[in-house]
């Protein structure tokens, strides 16, 4: 076997030894149990005084989405101002100049939902102030607040019948110092040493051997990357993102990238296993997941290791694989693998440009954010998968014919509600997203923006629809990958995909925690012969052929128009 | 509600000292412990700064090997991938001109030996790197551009090849910038 499968294969057995015992770590933090961190403990209390909070106030799902959206708020309107202003505020050595207002919109709602969706470029769009102080700072905020969340559903769960569901800012606090924070520093010592800019240098230049005037866009960069994996945010410090040889600098590295963005999604499932006790439950989602992986995972590495045809025709040789927009450091099976792993999980970063894929591996890239719950975001990925385990629910209990129960409470009409609300919202946003920007493209193509409705698209045909369905999908999914083809930076896109970032992010939050806090008030029903098993066999096949249903029935016509009709082209 | 609106504020503030003054800045200090003191390692010639050893340049002169297309020209000042579609028609026709130049600047190289890194455009536009195999049709040319033995040149290749990782993980690469600094000091 050659040394990129055999590296993949690596990459992702390495994943599972790091995933599994920090999944069992997390449970034990979140639920206060004696952890080796403990000896944080004194800063996590230095935190909650000077915040002034008082951990032992216990919240019900209310108070605690309350909390969340507070702070979430005040996020926006801070970083909104310092995006606007930053050329006039201090640590701008290369002197880029403010963002203009749709951009600010745009940037702003997209990091703080932890989607880091870029209309700008990193080396000229952004201050160094902006880099740490609002766009570095949102990445650690914005996964706990994800994790929090989570944490809360977990809470839900755990007892019998509750209303207590711990306090928000425990939770949010611990995911920082006792996860998101240390394991930071690991990772951006590592890609320190392996060459990553750290430092506040500004702009370098040089002369080249043969002659030529280069300049040289730095930074501390690799603070910032630890935390876009970790917190599977994604958005890079440079343009071109973990391609970029400065953020992602060998196969080593590259390694550590892909490995710390899938550790914590995965590591939230087997927690919540563990935290709510019943492991097998938390073992069943884990096995759904992972096939979800495969399943995707497996025709996109065949698709960009046999090659663009249309190359193949021309007569060079294809060895290892597709190469446009790759890197040779790590080669078509590593930028495959990663193109999987990135769109499953909310990540969005990306080692080689998804717009140069080949169709099919298009068509799986957006699958897995239409999807957006094979492991998924930081803690969100739970969320998603609880709305489609509640569905799953209420069409098993129809077809058994007895009213339907999730964990010893009845699953009822209000929950089934919000459930499908949230189910329809995904492709309510994606579809007519795609249809508006369409219509503008093909009826306004003249109108005056930034850039101008006619230009928005580098690739003609079937492709070209695929960049304006991929933009649209990631936002809804708060993915932040692109086919950065797309001209996006103008009024238009800035707008639109800030507004769906921005439902796309809350409301699939508020949904299931606000089932879950109001399941976890109901009466616990103990298990009887006539309860229908969640952890089972049976029950996983369920719930994998709801996703698979409710997104083949929402997305294929819209797949079809644009990857699908492309590979066909193609095979002529 | 105001009282969640103060905590956050706070929260905030405290927060910003952690992690956007306290972490950052300890990882810098660390980083200047590394090769290139954490602003990138350079690599000089005869004491002067010729380029940093993960930035690829361009190079189009026949005694140099040649890196890979580049959607920014390997203008460090930014970085992007060409986002060319794998049917877009003038990206075909883009491929099969960079296929008609290494044609006529290597006599004798045949078609089916070219590889798809030396014909397609990088991610970032800065990839220091080709494939053993983009290496290797290039001896020839260089060789002869600089009147010494293909063997030497071949040596030369070998030497700055870098194997998978460990000898078991992803793929080999050639560092073009080092290689055609080994040539320049022959």
């Amino acid at each position: 076997m050659n040394t990129e499968l055999i590296g993949i294969i690596a990459t992702f057995l390495l994943t599972l030894v790091i995933a599994i015992p920090l999944g069992k770590y997390l449970a034990k933090v979140f639920a206060g149990e004696k952890v080796w961190t403990d000896f944080l403990k004194p800063l996590e209390t230095g935190i909650y005084k000077l915040s002034g909070i008082n951990i032992k106030e216990q919240m019900d799902w209310k108070q605690q989405l309350k909390a969340l959206l507070t702070i979430n708020v005040l996020w926006l309107v801070y970083g909104f101002f310092v995006l606007i202003f930053q050329d006039k505020l201090p640590f701008n050595p290369d002197g880029n100049p403010g963002m203009t207002p749709d951009l600010a919109f745009n940037t702003i709602i997209s990091f703080v939902a932890n989607c880091n969706l870029q209309h700008y470029s990193g080396e000229s769009g952004v201050s160094y102030l902006t880099q740490q102080f609002v766009l570095m700072f949102l990445q650690f905020v914005s996964a706990a607040t994800g994790i929090a969340a989570a944490v809360v559903l977990f809470k839900a769960f755990r007892d019998k019948t509750t209303t207590q569901l711990g306090n928000f800012w425990e939770f949010f606090v611990r995911a920082i110092t006792r996860l998101l924070l240390p394991l930071s520093i690991v990772i951006a010592l590592i890609l320190t040493f392996n060459g990553t800019p750290a430092s506040y240098d500004g702009k370098d230049k040089f002369i080249s051997l043969q002659g030529d005037t280069v300049n040289v866009s730095r930074g501390p960069a690799a603070q910032l990357i630890a935390i876009k994996h970790l917190g599977t945010n994604g958005g890079g410090y440079f343009g071109a993102n973990s391609a970029h040889p400065f953020e992602n600098p060998s196969y080593f590295t590259n390694m550590v990238e892909v490995i710390a963005q899938v550790i914590i999604p995965m590591a939230m499932i087997i927690a919540f296993g563990y935290f709510i006790r019943r492991r097998k439950l938390g073992w069943t989602i884990f096995g759904v997941m992972t096939v979800g992986l495969f399943m995707l995972m497996i025709p996109t590495l065949s698709s960009e290791l046999g090659g663009n045809p249309a190359l193949a025709k021309m007569g060079i040789s294809q060895a290892t694989g597709a190469m446009e927009g790759k890197e040779v450091r790590f080669g078509p099976a590593a930028t495959a693998y990663w193109s999987t792993v990135t769109t499953v999980i909310s990540t969005g970063s990306v080692n080689g440009m998804h717009d140069s894929t080949m169709p099919l591996t298009g068509l799986w890239q957006l699958l897995a954010m239409m999807i957006n719950a094979v492991y998924g975001g930081c803690g969100v990925g739970l969320l998603n998968y609880f709305i489609y385990l509640i569905i799953a629910v209420f069409i098993s209990g129809l077809m058994v014919g007895r009213t339907p129960e999730f964990l010893g409470h009845k699953v009822e009409a209000r929950e089934i509600k919000i459930a499908a609300i949230i189910t329809l919202l995904s492709p309510f946003l994606i579809l007519a997203g795609t249809a508006i920007a369409s219509y503008v493209f093909t009826n306004y193509g003249d109108a005056s923006w930034a850039v101008q409705p006619k230009n928005w698209l580098n690739n003609p045909g079937f492709h070209g629809f695929s960049e304006m369905l991929y933009e649209v999908t990631s936002s809804n999914a708060n993915n932040g990958s692109g086919f950065e083809g797309l001209g996006d930076n103008n009024i238009f896109w800035n707008v639109l995909t800030g507004v769906i970032i921005f439902l796309g992010r809350f409301l699939p939050i508020i949904g299931p925690v606000a089932i879950a806090g109001l399941l976890g008030a109901k009466k616990f029903i103990p298990e009887s012969a006539g309860t229908l098993k969640t952890d089972t066999k049976t029950f996983a096949l369920m719930t994998f052929a709801v996703i698979l249903v409710l997104n083949a029935l929402s997305y294929f016509p819209a797949l079809a128009l644009g990857p699908l009709a492309e590979y066909f082209t193609m095979l002529k | 509600m105001k009282k969640y609106i103060i905590q956050s504020i706070r929260l905030t503030l405290v927060l910003i000292v952690l992690l956007c003054i306290i972490y950052p800045i300890s990882i810098a200090l660390a980083g200047k412990l590394s090769k290139g003191n954490g602003g990138g390692e350079k690599i000089a010639k005869n004491g002067k700064i010729v380029g940093y050893e993960l930035l690829g340049q361009s190079f189009t002169k026949p005694e140099y090997f040649w890196g890979r297309p580049s959607a920014v020209a390997y203008n460090a000042a930014g970085s992007a991938g060409s986002n060319k579609g794998p049917s877009n028609p003038d990206y075909l026709k883009e491929v099969q001109s960079r296929i008609d130049t290494l044609l006529k600047y290597n006599p004798g190289l045949k078609k089916s030996d070219i590889p798809a890194d030396m014909v397609t455009a990088s991610g970032s536009g800065l990839d220091p790197n080709i494939s053993e195999q983009g290496a290797a049709i290039q001896i020839a040319r260089v060789a002869k551009t600089r009147k010494i033995s293909e063997q030497k040149v071949k040596d030369l290749v070998a030497m700055n090849t870098l194997k998978p990782l460990m000898g078991l993980f992803g793929p080999s690469s050639v560092n073009v910038l080092k290689l055609n600094l080994a040539l320049d000091k022959l």
